[in-house]
């Protein structure tokens, strides 16, 4: 069934773009709050 | 109220909120989303309308974090309020993020849909013009290093932007767009069948909870942030 699907590839590209916009968010945002952390700890 | 938007006191609130918010993002998002790719495909759509699933909630929130910022910012400019500021600019990445989702799933179901990537009717261009004052409101943010100017002229830039968020929502009223009207109406009763839409409500509940857990996390950043700098200014003056 899927693999005679035509949109299949629509599907995809969709949810990996999505996922990969996600990724990188959460991958920033983590990064951020950890730096800020160690900042401020360095200060203390 | 007000007390809870004291920085010390939204540390505390915050920091005890952070896990249970991240455990109810994963299992209603990971729901959602299994739910909505195991959806029959729809008579006219075929599979594209599991696209529906993420470009639908990614819309709204795209345009509800604009509003979110933009009432943040007026707080911030009327009571001088500095988390405020700040949970703006922590929200601004996000927007934009789910901005781009919206616009590259709708393009992604445009093409075999409608038969184009993309067109220039009102809701998509105002859309776009919507992601151009998040990208330049960041930029804006992260030009100046004085804070305080900084805040307020991102904090106007902002309230400019507005009326694109306004019409990325209401635009299908106003003129007549490729793009369909609202999706969910509560004026309009039942478009979508209950096969999509429950799933469709769950993906929606569960963006918005990432949406939380990812703004909690950033405006604790900046927090962070505005307290290391105030620290290393101390060190200077002393």
């Amino acid at each position: 069934m899927i693999s005679g699907d035509p949109y299949l590839p629509y599907v995809l590209i969709s949810y990996g773009s999505t996922a990969v916009i996600l990724g990188l968010l959460l991958w920033a945002t983590l990064a951020a709050n950890a730096r800020a952390r160690q900042a401020l700890e360095d200060r203390r | 109220m007000w007390k809870y938007a004291s920085p010390a006191e939204f540390m505390r609130v915050t920091e005890r909120l952070l896990w249970p918010l991240w455990i109810a993002t994963g299992a209603v998002l990971g729901i959602g989303l299994i739910w909505g790719l195991s959806v029959p495909d729809d008579y006219q759509q075929g599979s594209t309308v599991k696209i529906l699933f993420i470009h639908v909630p990614a819309a709204m929130l795209a345009i509800n974090t604009y509003a979110l910022m933009a009432v943040a910012s007026i707080i911030g400019l009327i009571r001088r309020h500095h988390v405020s500021f700040l949970v703006a600019k922590a929200a601004a990445p996000i927007g934009a993020a789910f901005t781009l989702i919206a616009l590259i799933t709708g393009a992604v179901w445009g093409q075999p849909m409608w038969g184009t990537w993309w067109v220039w009717d009102a809701r998509l261009t105002a859309v776009l013009i919507m992601f151009f004052f998040y990208l330049g409101y960041m930029a804006l943010w992260s030009a100046i290093d004085e804070p305080e100017k900084a805040q307020d002229l991102s904090a106007i830039v902002c309230l400019v932007g507005v009326i694109f968020a306004f019409l990325s929502r209401y635009a299908v009223m106003f003129w007549a767009t490729l793009h369909q009207g609202s999706s969910l109406s509560v004026d309009a009763g039942q478009r979508i069948d209950d096969t999509f839409r429950t799933p469709l409500y769950i993906c929606m509940i569960g963006f918005y909870l990432f949406f939380f857990a990812v703004l909690l996390v950033r405006a604790r950043t900046e927090i962070r942030l505005r307290r290391a700098q105030r620290l290393r200014q101390s060190e200077v003056m002393a």
